[in-house]
């Protein structure tokens, strides 16, 4: 192709491609030339809406350019124009992985903001949601992350764990997945009957289950090649971009905010967290799976002498009265009607609250100015950084090792988005 | 009524404490002894330092924008602060409540340390004549993406940043749309009917 041809030909990739991209032809150190690839947003392989623009010297990955934004939905502006509690059900839905774990965040960040303190049953109850929500992440991440390297079979079987823990979900709240059940002190409502049932069975069940998939694919020679050496990040450089959760543990980095800030009673249970020593995709897979194991133990733990007592707090400020006293008390029908009408007034004052998402660092940052709105809320997803990492991770690989690197930082592009 | 016999102050001590300053009682000043990021910051930049907190055990500084590089390097390189971890970085848009003479706009960096699991919030003020401040890109390298959100919700722009673009919102946007004077539900849906030439 003559010079020329090859120009109007990268020009119209680059048309194609739309704005932001390098419009240069770039020829390498041989004389070859780049090719820009442009994968997604609507690819199946890029959970959800990623764009990534990559320059590719035959099959090697030379650049790669991660576009976001195809899910921003302004939820952060949304949160900032409804009453607190309200703002609620917008946490479900950013991070739409691990719903209870974000609305255990932003509970925790109002909660802090409003000095209230959480009844002990309540406090048991999110513990357990949350290890199964991490536990139902980590399955749909196994189930798809082993899909796009080519394994299908591990899909059927992760998909039918997960299910079960959506039905828990859908007993409990009448939801499968956007519960908002955790809510500013305390939790919705209690279990129902036979909920405990269910979840022990389950709880009982899972080893088998894990061991289902460790001999599916952990020593399967085609899974440990596919997997090895491939997009590999140090530790230090985990650190620098911001990386957290099973991503930065398998660089080596022995940090999950469960244990280095406990909350919600975390420090009772006992619980290791595993580390990988490499950080490449293989590693990462290690420790998600050691991680459904130490969920497991958790939960055993947790499941045990359950507290009674209430699980909404008695302040009356954020929670509301129950049913009965409204007919009695003429205070409680005041509180019933404020608080639905024009909702709670937390003190001016900023606060950050950090839960161990099942991603990494999910963090609430609110800045309260007195009002009965939220003034400033920003969401800190933990997917926003580790995907800010991949360009860095996936330099020199092959174009076909990009679709196992993307999976293995488990991305939410409704966390990236937001 | 508690927090001012804790404080020691007299309600008129409190009254003028809360004009002089204007924040609520429950905000303290941070002291040198008990935090060692105040003493850290107080001894290279006492200058820069506007105001300092305490509130639900949160330790914040505000300063001035135009030493921010070295205050961030400073808080990640010292020993006794060790912040080399930047949880998180946005901004506040304070245009409702926005006192004679006082900035804006708040870049808020809250940051984290792996060695000692604290937490520490870092405000910088941006002033609305001049939106910008220099990037901490290279004292922390998450702080990149972080910006660029800020630079597109918000229109404050990061000088010396690697690449500024819009992130999160189309490149030929017009507006920033997490500022205060920026209207929710302004925007037109766009359907086949009201959107010309498709």
């Amino acid at each position: 192709m003559a010079t020329l041809e090859k120009d109007l030909k990268v020009q119209q990739i680059a048309a194609q491609l739309g704005s932001g991209v390098d419009l240069e032809r770039v020829e390498t150190d041989n004389g070859d030339e780049l090719m820009i690839v442009n994968m997604g947003p609507q690819h199946p392989s890029t959970h959800g809406v990623l764009r990534l623009v990559v320059e590719l010297d035959g099959e090697n990955v030379m650049k790669a350019t991660p576009h976001i934004g195809y899910l921003h939905t302004g939820l952060e502006k949304t949160m900032e124009n409804l009453t607190y509690y309200k703002a609620l059900v917008i946490t479900d839905r950013e991070d739409y992985l691990s719903n209870l774990m974000n609305n255990l965040a932003y509970s925790m960040a109002v909660e802090k903001l409003m000095d209230i303190e959480v009844p002990p049953r309540a406090q048991r109850l999110r513990v357990i949601l949350n290890e199964l929500e991490r536990i139902a992440s980590h399955l749909l991440w196994l189930g798809t992350h082993a899909l796009d390297i080519g394994a299908m079979t591990l899909f059927f079987y992760t998909w039918r764990e997960r299910d079960q823990i959506l039905d828990m979900k859908e007993q409990l709240s009448g939801v499968r997945m956007m519960t908002s059940w955790i809510c500013p002190g305390g939790l919705r409502g209690d279990s129902p009957d036979g909920w405990f049932y269910k979840v022990n069975r389950f709880v009982s069940e899972f080893p088998a289950h894990l061991d289902e998939y460790r001999r599916l694919v952990t020593k399967n020679p085609i899974w440990i090649e596919r997997l090895t050496g491939i997009a590999m990040m140090s530790k230090d450089d985990c650190l620098a971009w911001g990386v957290s959760g099973p991503t930065l543990r398998a660089a080596g980095v022995a940090w999950d905010v469960r244990k280095a800030n406990p909350y919600s009673g975390y420090d009772q249970f006992e619980f290791d967290i595993p580390t990988g020593s490499k950080g490449d995709v293989y590693d990462r897979f290690l420790v998600r799976m050691e991680e459904m194991n130490q969920s497991y133990r958790i939960l055993v733990q947790a499941l045990k002498d359950v507290p009674g007592g209430p699980v909404m707090t008695s302040d009356r400020k954020v929670a509301p009265p129950p049913r009965a006293e409204l007919d009695t008390s003429m205070e409680s029908l005041i509180h019933h009607f404020k608080l639905f009408t024009e909702g709670y007034r937390p003190p001016i004052g900023e606060v950050y609250a950090a839960v161990e998402s099942a991603r990494g660092e999910k963090g609430y940052y609110i800045y309260s100015d007195g009002g009965n709105k939220p003034y400033r809320v920003k969401i800190k997803g933990p997917s926003f950084n580790n995907l800010q990492a991949l360009p860095k991770m996936i330099e020199g690989l092959m174009l076909a090792d990009v679709v196992a690197a993307i999976g293995s930082i488990d991305i939410v592009l409704g966390d990236i988005d937001r | 009524m508690d927090i001012d016999v804790r404080l020691g102050l007299t309600p008129t001590d409190l009254e003028l404490r809360q004009i002089q300053v204007h924040r609520p009682a429950e905000w303290v000043d941070l002291n040198p002894e008990d935090h060692a990021e105040f003493r850290v910051v107080q001894e290279k930049f006492a200058s820069e330092i506007i105001t300092s907190r305490l509130f639900r055990g949160e330790r914040t500084i505000v300063v001035k924008k135009e030493r921010i590089v070295e205050i961030a390097t400073l808080l990640r390189d010292h020993p006794d602060t060790n912040y080399n971890y930047l949880s998180d970085l946005t901004a506040i848009d304070h245009l409702d409540h926005l006192e004679d003479g006082e900035a804006r706009y708040e870049i808020v960096y809250n940051m984290y340390s792996m060695a000692t699991f604290n937490r520490f919030r870092l405000k910088a003020r941006v002033d609305e004549d001049d939106p910008s401040i220099d990037t901490v890109e290279g004292v922390w390298a998450s702080a990149g993406w972080n910006e660029r959100e800020v630079y597109d919700l918000f229109g404050i722009t990061f000088n010396n940043h690697s690449d500024l673009r819009r992130i999160l919102m189309p490149d030929d946007w017009i507006g920033n749309p997490l500022r205060k004077d920026y209207p929710i539900g302004g925007e037109e849906v766009e359907f086949t009917h009201n959107v010309r030439g498709r």
